[in-house]
């Protein structure tokens, strides 16, 4: 596994921002050669309700499509029949759609203990599935999540019921944490400490080194011997299961590479959003992964650019000097304006960065709903923002962007 | 237990929220606001993303007590982000004389390794460090009159403060379970508050609604709820219910548009009155989660959306604001309804309980 690849994003002020191509995600999501889109950004931008919107798209485009969710808000679970965690797909009503929608809520525990029966007999299961460390492992090792994710996935994917699959990845900080957790979790737990610590429970101590028996000395003085032992009995009962995780994961991985998979990077118009998009991006190039694009979720475009930031501010106080009939409302609405205008531009601003550094990637704003998403509707008016035509806005401004060009 | 004249019993407050509802500023600015008239206080950064010093412009925090600002009447505010693995080879040198052999250990992935293997480990050390800044003493007087942490955020800190559970199911017995057990002496305690931070937004609101019930099932204090980033309505009274109904139209504005002589005219207008009726359902759908915010049934502030980048003005700001807050809740306890009391399992707490264990 390398190392995230971080690569130099020089700013380069002195030329204009590129601009950043148009991302056709109806064109994605109808071609029946896309088999899996996944949904990936920092933690609280949006992913769980555009991987939702997107696969309701797609049901109205004809398509039999299930959704990965991870952690979705309650309400919008409500509105997706999510109420019950059985960790298998449920069929969503969706009257009218030609195509399918089903959705899912990602059970991790019961995730990782489905893999365990399916590899053990029944009594070494249950060994397994009521020793405390993988307890401790199942539902709180950090990875676990991610790991379970892919391998839920991969599940789906090899079913073969569903043209196309949405996968939210989980809430972590890091975006890239979807990507590593798995070889992070195959290597720990293939990971010669492990297996080492597990010997010096079992088969004594004679191939151990001296350092080594210091270690898992200190080990079980900070930890206690109890887990020594119950690490040790989990380990030995994995040892049969299958030939090791860490090939498991990275078989899981390379679905990820298929051709039929794309990746959609998901970000608010703020600072760390973005940059973690930008991380993210960069990862999936070094991984030669394929990245649809940028989505910027909740940005605020203007509901007209004829009027500036400070002449909309001129403008109210005019209004209120003269004093006309519902000067005061009429000056408020200025100030709404100008307020807009500038967060507006300071969005655009950092978007405009974000396309310097990766200008081949192609982006999509998404304008903020006045409320949460958490229905049908919702998902619906925001699947009309990710998948309409780029240029069929209120003010002729593309969808690549939240102000024209020259404004910027 | 310490009989102390401070107006409010709280020693330590713990600050947490969903990711995104800017619980770090919250806490920075309650550090200032409780070092203000001569405080000392220690601010402490538990997830190792050096927001303190991002927020303070400082340079990154090392794992050792730093000023950051100060206040007035000589308070000040120090920051600590403690580093996990610095806090385990102090913990080896104070309970087995073993900094050295733990410094090896590093070398060998060990340490990493024992915290991958007991999640729990990771939030021992972090609440065990917090728990000695809070107990600590010199020359009979303690060394900080308030701890303020920032917290994990809501979904996980039950789990965090919960450390005794935790650990009790990985490690029955051994040093850690007793090390422990005195944390939680203290974070039960009356001197403790984990205040919630919340933005006026359905998930936020949700999560702060699960974690109140979550804290309250594992009898940890509970402080205040932080209404974060909370706007007004540009709005004048009567367009603003027109706008949230969204009949407000362009002709709405015209008239008083007209002596501004703008491009656009009526075109104008009519994209005028579209960002009013979104502004004000925005701010509609934000005020009536307010509803629900109450009903949470804890002592609540709400902090101003601040325009322009977070510095250190604005924290004042935002300190200024807490102040009050805290005075209000002060005279509350002097009253007899001090926080923890709120909390119903604070009346039957046996005495034994309290902070004096650690």
């Amino acid at each position: 596994m390398s190392a995230p690849a971080e690569q130099p994003r020089s700013a380069k002020p002195s030329r204009p921002a590129p601009v950043a191509p148009a991302m056709d995600l109806e064109a994605l999501i109808e071609d029946p050669a896309t088999r899996i889109v996944v949904c990936c950004g920092a933690g609280g931008v949006g992913k769980t309700t555009t991987s939702a919107a997107l696969a309701l798209a797609a049901a109205e485009a004809g398509r039999t499509v299930v959704v990965l969710t991870i952690d979705p808000a309650r309400r919008l679970a409500q509105s997706l029949g999510l109420e019950e965690l059985d960790n298998e797909p449920r069929r969503v009503d969706v009257p009218e759609a030609p195509g399918e929608l089903h959705a899912m809520m990602l059970d991790m525990k019961r995730t990782f203990d489905d893999i365990v029966v399916a590899h053990s007999t029944p009594d070494r299961a249950r060994q397994i599935l009521e020793n405390p460390f993988y307890q401790s492992l199942s539902s709180s090792f950090s990875g676990t999540q991610e790991y379970m994710a892919m391998e839920k996935l991969g599940q789906l994917r090899a079913s073969d019921q569903w043209d196309l699959i949405i996968v939210d990845t989980p809430p972590s900080r890091s975006a890239l944490d979807f990507l590593d957790a798995p070889n992070k979790m195959g290597r720990f737990l293939d990971g010669t400490m492990i297996r080492l610590l597990a010997g010096s429970g079992r088969a004594g101590l004679k191939f151990a080194s001296a350092g080594f028996m210091f270690f898992s000395k200190i080990i079980s003085k900070i930890l206690g011997g109890q887990l020594l032992r119950d690490i040790s009995a989990f380990v030995a009962a994995l040892d049969t299961m299958f030939g090791g995780f860490r090939e498991r994961a990275t078989a899981t991985y390379e679905l990820l590479r298929r051709p039929g998979t794309w990746f959609v990077v998901v970000a608010t118009p703020e600072p760390d959003a973005l940059r973690e998009a930008s991380y993210f991006v960069d990862r999936l190039s070094a991984e030669g992964m394929p990245l649809a694009g940028l989505v910027v979720n909740r940005t605020h475009p203007p509901a007209t650019t004829l009027l500036s930031a400070t002449r909309a501010e001129g403008a109210a106080e005019r209004v209120i000097e003269a004093d006309a009939e519902g000067a005061d409302l009429a000056a408020a609405a200025l100030r709404v304006h100008a307020e807009r205008m500038i967060q507006a531009a300071r969005e655009q601003h950092l978007a405009d960065r974000f396309t310097s550094a990766h200008p081949e990637v192609a982006v999509r704003t998404v304008p903020a709903a006045a409320g949460d998403v958490h229905d049908l509707d919702g998902l619906r008016v925001m699947a009309e923002e990710l998948t309409g035509p780029d240029d069929d806005t209120p003010t002729g401004t593309p969808r690549t962007r939240i102000l024209p060009a020259r404004r910027a | 237990m310490q009989v102390s004249s401070d107006p409010s019993p709280v020693r330590l407050h713990v600050v947490t929220g969903k990711g995104g509802t800017g619980k770090t500023t919250v806490a920075a600015a309650l550090a200032l606001a409780l070092a203000a008239d001569g405080g000392h206080v220690l601010l402490v950064e538990t997830e190792g993303r050096q927001g303190i010093a991002q927020l303070f412009d400082t340079p990154p925090l090392p794992y050792e007590e730093r000023r950051v600002a100060v206040a007035r009447g000589g308070g000040e505010v120090k920051a600590l982000a403690i580093d996990v693995e610095e806090a385990l080879l102090d913990y080896l040198d104070m309970f087995y004389n073993l900094r050295r052999a733990g410094r090896a250990l590093r070398k060998m992935g060990a340490i990493d390794f024992a915290t991958a293997i007991a999640p729990g480990l990771r939030d021992v050390l972090l609440t065990g460090k917090i728990k000695e800044s809070v107990t600590r003493r010199h020359d009979g007087h303690r060394v900080y009159d308030a701890v303020v942490v920032d917290a994990p955020p809501t979904g996980r800190i039950t789990r965090f403060l919960g450390v005794t559970a935790e650990m009790a199911q990985l490690a029955r017995s051994g040093p850690i379970k007793t090390q422990s057990d005195g944390v939680m002496a203290v974070l039960r305690s009356s001197q403790t508050a984990v205040h919630l931070v919340t933005l006026l937004e359905d998930m936020p609101v949700q999560e702060t609604a699960d974690a109140i019930a979550e804290l309250t099932e594992a009898k940890l204090p509970i402080g205040s709820v932080f209404v974060n980033m909370v706007t007004d309505p540009v709005l004048p009274l009567d367009g603003l219910d027109r706008a949230v109904e969204g009949t407000l139209s362009g002709a709405d504005l015209a008239p008083g548009l007209a002596p501004a002589h703008l491009p656009g005219g009526d075109e104008l207008a009519e994209a005028l009155a579209v960002e009013a009726i979104e502004h004000a359902q925005r701010w509609a759908s934000q005020d009536e989660l307010r509803e629900e915010v109450e009903a949470l049934g804890r002592p609540t502030v709400e902090l101003p959306l601040l325009a322009g980048p977070m510095d250190l003005g604005c924290l004042f700001e935002l300190a200024g604001r807490l102040e009050e807050h805290l005075r209000a809740e002060a005279e509350g306890a002097d009253r007899g309804v001090s926080i923890a009391a709120r909390n119903e399992r604070g009346a039957e707490r046996p005495a034994g309980a309290t902070g004096s264990t650690a």
